[in-house]
């Protein structure tokens, strides 16, 4: 059944805008729009960024797997990305660096710009001159690498060896896990909040 | 650039992080029901650069590897996917801020660093981000959390790379946040 609307109809680029919209609203609602409230979860005094990636990663994939339980949606008629593993792992580092230095990821620069974040709008055009760097310089450097270590379509479950179902179980319990672990370190450490 | 207003923490100015979680939740779901697609940040981004690339310098993008399909295909900015959830996140995010109060032209950033050191490691930041979301198809949205929602092996690999790159060098940076 799902997905609902063919890929280039004009349908789809108005559901990408009422997507989009959501998704924006969410970022700015939940606080994603002020850098220092982001970059607070890599010294601890603000957890927001974990809780919510975690919760909306776990809502995500139980949603999705329950809606393939009922026939509702196919994992192979929607994106699901190769693994690539080398390229994947030194792009995350370099994200990781830039996340520490600009405060900000490519999504929730987003909503910080639009709200009148001046730091955000900075982001965005640093993030437009790297993009043309790595695209004039991709022969060079990056096309080797980039198309090294093709793992394919590997899932969770099978990699582990274990069901689909039983994967999602485990990732829900690491998730609320870690939710405990990031409240009991701010408490234990009395770790202060940061105005902003 | 003065100060930061340092009001009293407010607990309502900010939605409950795990409502926020669910809701996005939500919105990925519907991402992948009505479109197929994941959530992406970066994406609209290399859209853009690539068709702007094509049109600019059509015979040079027919020749490099990296800008051949979008040659072929006259990919179209208008016509992406990506580009319009842009677009919407930016009509989102304004709305929510009015909504709150806080549409406010202004230059975040700690105390103890300077305007202008800000300014630097905005624009650094972003072209860390640029690069490695192109070598890593997708940032901490569309490689990360969209993988993740399919429990892709790529997903986790992504996440945890961005986080753990960013505690490896956490530290390096501390003057900037803390």
């Amino acid at each position: 059944m799902a997905p609902i609307f063919e890929f280039t109809s004009e349908w789809n680029l108005l559901a990408a805008l009422v997507i989009g919209f959501a998704f924006g609203w969410v970022l700015e609602r939940a606080g994603f729009s002020t850098s220092r409230k982001l970059a607070g979860v890599f010294y601890g005094y603000d957890f927001v960024v974990i809780k919510v990636f975690f919760t909306a990663a776990v809502t995500a994939a139980l949603g999705l797997f329950l809606l393939n339980q009922m026939g509702l949606l196919y994992f192979d008629e929607v994106w699901m990305p190769n693994t690539f593993l080398l390229p994947t792992i030194v792009g995350g580092v370099i994200m990781g660096i830039g996340f520490i230095m600009g405060g900000f990821c490519p999504g929730t620069s987003v909503p910080a710009a639009a709200i009148g974040k001046i730091d955000a709008m900075l982001f965005i055009g640093g993030m437009v001159i790297g993009i043309y760097f790595y695209s004039f310089t991709y022969e060079w450097i990056w096309e080797d690498l980039r198309n090294s270590t093709n793992l394919g379509k590997v899932k969770m479950g099978e990699l582990l060896g274990i069901g689909e179902g039983l994967a999602i179980f485990v990732f829900i319990v690491i998730a609320l896990g870690t939710f405990w672990l990031v409240d009991t370190i701010k408490k234990k450490f009395k770790i202060e909040d940061v105005n902003y | 650039m003065k100060d930061i207003k340092r009001d009293k923490p407010d607990p309502n100015k900010y939605m409950n992080p795990y409502l926020a979680g669910i809701l996005l939740g939500i919105v990925i779901i519907a991402a992948f029901f009505f479109s197929g697609e994941g959530l992406g940040g970066s994406g609209a981004y290399k859209d853009m650069v690539k068709a702007s690339v094509v049109k600019v310098a059509p015979e040079y993008a027919a020749d490099a590897s990296y800008f051949e399909e979008a040659a072929k295909a006259e990919l179209s900015p208008m016509k992406s996917w990506l580009v319009f959830e842009v677009l919407g996140m930016v009509l989102g995010g304004v709305v929510s801020g009015a909504f709150a109060g806080r549409l406010k032209l202004k230059l975040e950033h700690s105390p103890n660093i300077t305007s202008r050191t800000r300014i630097i490691f905005a624009i650094l930041g972003g072209i860390f981000f640029g690069v490695g979301s192109q070598l890593g198809r997708g940032c901490t949205s569309g490689a990360g959390l969209s993988g993740m929602a399919v429990m892709s092996l790529s997903g986790f690999i992504a996440a945890g790379a961005i986080f753990g790159g960013g505690y490896l060098f956490a530290y390096f940076f501390r003057k900037l946040w803390i």
